[in-house]
């Protein structure tokens, strides 16, 4: 029997663990001498108040959804992919080299283009991690993250050397094409007869998210192979029993974890920037391991997890451009958050099992 | 007269809704060894846990010695005199004996003195009780026998007055258990008191004074050991009639089912495990391989469950299987028709965070009745496949949904079973059916095996219970070191022919 119901376990921890993480930054802002109300109000108003900011929100969101979704999955398999970074990155230049150099009729065709090289770019750059554990047992998390630093410096020599057009002074490729513009969602929504912001950055990869999370539930429990991951992530030795090869699990959860960090390229590359810039990603693969572990790699948490990181960006943004609190700050407020609901997740969990506990030998 | 070494007087303990412990009162007199037996779950652990400190009696009192002492923490018992063996050890792996002993006890910063002292003292138990370990090997050198005597060393030097052993034979060889025993007996005639925490009603048979019955968390009964036997013992724990040993009709042996000839296996070390292995198994019979533990057993069933790879021969109804591993795996096997039920229940067999539903598929999972659609699996059948299996094989609670860790560990087999069984197979492989197993569903399990030889099936069981082996095979095949020692027909042979078989000794050397 559980100790707790399952609505604690899921909501009430994790709620509690955010205002602790909120109570402490609030400490933290008043001891550099500012109002603590202000600014939370200040990130409300700037990241839900207005289309324009519900536009940045949902366009940061989308991008931890990706990246969120593409940890949580191999946590199933109990592989820990670090490498969302890299593989976002790589997702890419897939991005870039299918909109630059494909003569593309029409949007949709570009974004289904797009989709394709974004996955197969970042699958292929979690694949040599994913294929070092299964045949030479080098552990994931090390080659992941070593794979990041890969990426950076190969993004580099490739923008610099390769994609910059002549005479350009920064380190980036080429304008997108026209016709490979995503529709905003400002140009959804219009038709519709509700305005929404023109210079939001949201786009229809928004969509794709949702869709994303939805597939990914549908994988893990509710196909066959879904079913052979979570066997193999909870115990090896069974899963080599039933006859589940774990090289055959290994390569292909990598493959669909680095092909989900690399689809969050299609929002920020495809979407956003209409061009590759260098660091395109900004951490959000990073983000995304904080996501996955606040989500419970349950894709309906992750999705929450991501529009809770979205909001800290987007407010994050604002509280740095309207008051004297640094932009350092809002990293200190996204690192108390991991640090709760992460790290620090069983420190509620076991006082808060007796209180249950307690509440039920008294209710009897 | 002396005052009991150990007084429990009405202890209750409930988790939430669950009364683990209820009123529960014993007397154990000091310098005897007191046998507590009952079914998993029966509370005999949580009654130990409560004297050793770990957790907190909602109800009742202490004596020790006669003098009412209050155990809040395990402190407060190794002050008491009270020491715990545990079924699974508490060693550091890469300490040594004697860092193991002093552990959590050093006395002061520097830790030469007290390694000093440990030795010093550690030669006076050894020759006080003849508990002889090499103070300085480190302890994943040493076997299991001798882990156990180091945590039995670690209660002597804490001063305990009070051994508790939960299930100290779980891990042991026969030899071993037998050592242990005589290590008991030399504590007891020391004055000691020990408390033995067990299933096995053979063990409480051969070595306790008095025994207590536990059922349910109440205390069914305590009674002088001499004046009771193993029947009236097991009817007490689950509190009705119970059939000790299997009631079978003669086989009715039919065609070779399964043909080993010459199997032999080397591990990832390099160390030869099967040394050429060869027997066979007829339809409608059970062939038993008895052997200490870690004499080849598990490799022979994982070569034969497609798990690991060897050289040899092995026929299934005069088909070759692959024993390479390159075209073969458990999958592989299942599909040729055998099946297997491992010897690792909690981490082969089940996977213990899945619900029942999903583990009754595990390794068929492929079946097409088990799709929905070319994409998804057909979850709602699968359930209620699970509650038709769970409901014939007597799984309680008949609960699909309930994940494989909630079960008990009959329950768990139970679905094991269940899983393999109902697949029809031609051959199935069994690997310690009924280890950490209440009695109640061992009976349970023996018939289901039965029938299943009756139905015409070839059945290899692998065991470490002689009993189990004498009682249930049709033909006995004796494993030493990687190496069939020979075959007898259980009518024929005893405990002590098997005994010696299995300590590498050769009839005609005997």
């Amino acid at each position: 029997m559980s100790k707790m119901p399952k609505w604690a376990d899921i909501v009430l921890i994790p709620l509690i663990n955010l205002m602790l993480a909120f109570a402490l930054s609030a400490l933290v802002i008043l001891a550099i001498g500012e109002d603590p109300v202000e600014a939370l109000i200040l990130m409300v108003k700037g990241s839900f108040g207005s289309t324009y900011g519900w536009g940045y929100t949902l366009y940061y969101t989308t991008n931890f959804v990706f990246t969120g979704l593409a940890v949580a999955v191999a946590f199933h398999a109990a592989l820990f992919n670090i490498g969302g970074e890299g593989q976002a990155q790589l997702g890419g230049l897939g991005v870039a080299l299918i909109c630059l150099y494909l003569p593309w009729p029409h949007w949709s065709l570009a974004l289904l283009g797009a989709m394709l090289g974004a996955a197969a770019f970042g699958a292929a750059w979690a694949a040599i991690p994913a294929w070092l554990q299964a045949k030479r047992g080098s552990h994931v998390v090390i080659t992941t993250i070593m794979f990041n630093f890969i990426a950076a410096a190969l993004l580099n020599y490739v923008l610099v050397n390769l994609l910059r057009p002549p005479r350009a002074q920064d380190p980036s490729s080429a304008k997108f094409p026209e016709v490979t513009h995503l529709p905003t969602l400002h140009d959804i929504l219009s038709p519709l007869g509700i305005s929404f912001s023109k210079s939001a950055p949201a786009n229809i990869t928004l969509f794709l998210a949702i869709a994303a999370c939805f597939g990914v539930w549908l994988l893990i429990w509710r196909t066959r192979f879904g079913y052979q991951l979570r066997a193999f992530g909870k115990s090896e030795p069974a899963a080599i029993y039933a006859g589940i090869s774990p090289t055959r699990i290994i390569m292909i959860t990598m493959l669909i974890s680095g092909g989900l960090a690399g689809l969050m390229a299609v929002n920020n590359v495809m979407g956003e920037a209409e061009k590759l810039v260098l660091n395109a990603t900004e951490g959000a693969g990073f983000i995304g391991i904080a996501v996955a572990l606040m989500g419970r790699s349950h894709p309906f948490g992750v999705a929450l997890a991501a529009l809770l990181f979205g909001f800290l960006y987007q407010g994050g943004a604002e509280l740095a451009l309207w008051t004297d609190i640094p932009r350092e700050m809002i990293v200190v407020i996204q690192a108390l958050v991991i640090l709760f609901t992460g790290a620090l997740d069983n420190m509620l969990r076991m006082p808060l099992e007796r209180v249950f506990l307690a509440l039920r030998s008294e209710g009897k | 007269m002396t005052a009991p070494a150990i007084e429990l007087n009405g202890i209750s303990k409930a988790f939430g809704p669950v009364q683990a412990n209820k009123d529960i009162s014993i007397r154990v007199m000091p310098g005897t060894i007191h046998g507590i037996i009952g079914e998993n779950g029966a509370g005999k652990s949580t009654l130990m846990s409560i004297l050793c400190g770990f957790y907190k009696a909602d109800a009742g009192e202490i004596f020790i010695n006669g003098t009412l002492t209050p155990i809040p923490d395990s402190q407060a018992a190794i002050r008491a005199g009270i020491g715990m063996v545990f079924q699974h050890f508490k060693l550091v792996q890469n300490f040594s004996v004697l860092e193991n002993i002093i552990l959590g006890v050093e006395e002061g910063a520097l830790l030469r003195p007290s390694l000093a002292k440990a030795r010093k003292e550690l030669q006076h138990l050894a020759d006080e009780y003849e508990l002889r370990v090499d103070p300085d090997a480190l302890i994943q050198d040493l076997s299991v026998g001798h882990q156990q005597r180091v945590e039995i060393l670690k209660a002597l030097y804490r001063k305990a007055q009070i051994l508790i052993l939960d299930e100290p034979t779980g891990v042991l060889t026969p030899a071993e258990a037998d050592q242990l025993f005589r290590i008991l007996e030399r504590l007891r005639a020391e004055g000691k008191t020990i408390i033995l925490i067990t299933h096995k009603l053979r063990e409480i048979m051969h070595i306790t004074d008095t025994v207590s019955v536990m059922r349910r968390g109440q205390m069914t009964d305590t009674v002088k050991t001499k004046d009771t036997n193993p029947q009236q013992l097991a009817e007490m724990m689950v509190g009705r009639k119970v059939l000790l040993r299997v009631d079978k009709a003669p086989a009715q042996p039919g065609a070779n089912v399964l043909e080993v000839d010459n199997l032999r296996v080397t591990d990832d070390d390099g160390v030869d495990r099967l040394k050429g292995i060869s027997l066979n198994v007829r339809a409608g019979e059970i062939l038993g391989i008895a052997g200490v533990a870690g004499n080849g057993q598990s490799h022979l069933m994982q070569v034969l469950g497609g798990i690991t790879p060897g050289t040899g021969t092995v026929l299934l109804n005069g088909q070759e299987l692959d024993l390479t591993g390159k075209s073969s795996d458990g999958r592989s096997r299942r599909k040729r028709g055998i099946a297997h039920v491992p010897e690792d229940r909690q981490h082969e067999g089940l996977i213990m965070d899945f619900s029942a539903w999903e583990n009754t598929v595990f390794g068929y999972d492929d079946d097409p009745a088990y799709q929905a659609n070319a994409l998804l699996m057909d979850n709602g059948a699968i359930r209620a496949e699970t509650a038709a299996k769970m409901e014939r094989f007597d799984v309680r609670p008949p609960d699909p949904q309930l994940a494989a860790k909630n079960f008990s560990g009959g329950n768990q087999q139970k679905i094991v079973l269940a899983r393999e069984i109902e697949r029809n197979p031609d051959l199935l492989l069994v690997g310690q059916p009924t280890r950490g197993v209440d009695i109640g569903a061992i009976e349970f399990i023996h018939k289901r095996l039965v029938e299943l030889r009756d139905a015409g099936k070839a059945i290899l069981l692998v065991s470490v219970e002689l009993e189990e082996i004498l009682s249930l095979s049709d033909r006995i095949a004796v494993m030493f070191d990687g190496q069939i020692m020979g075959e007898r027909l259980p009518g024929e042979t005893d405990e002590k022919e098997l005994g010696l078989l299995m300590a590498g000794v050769r009839e005609e050397a005997a």
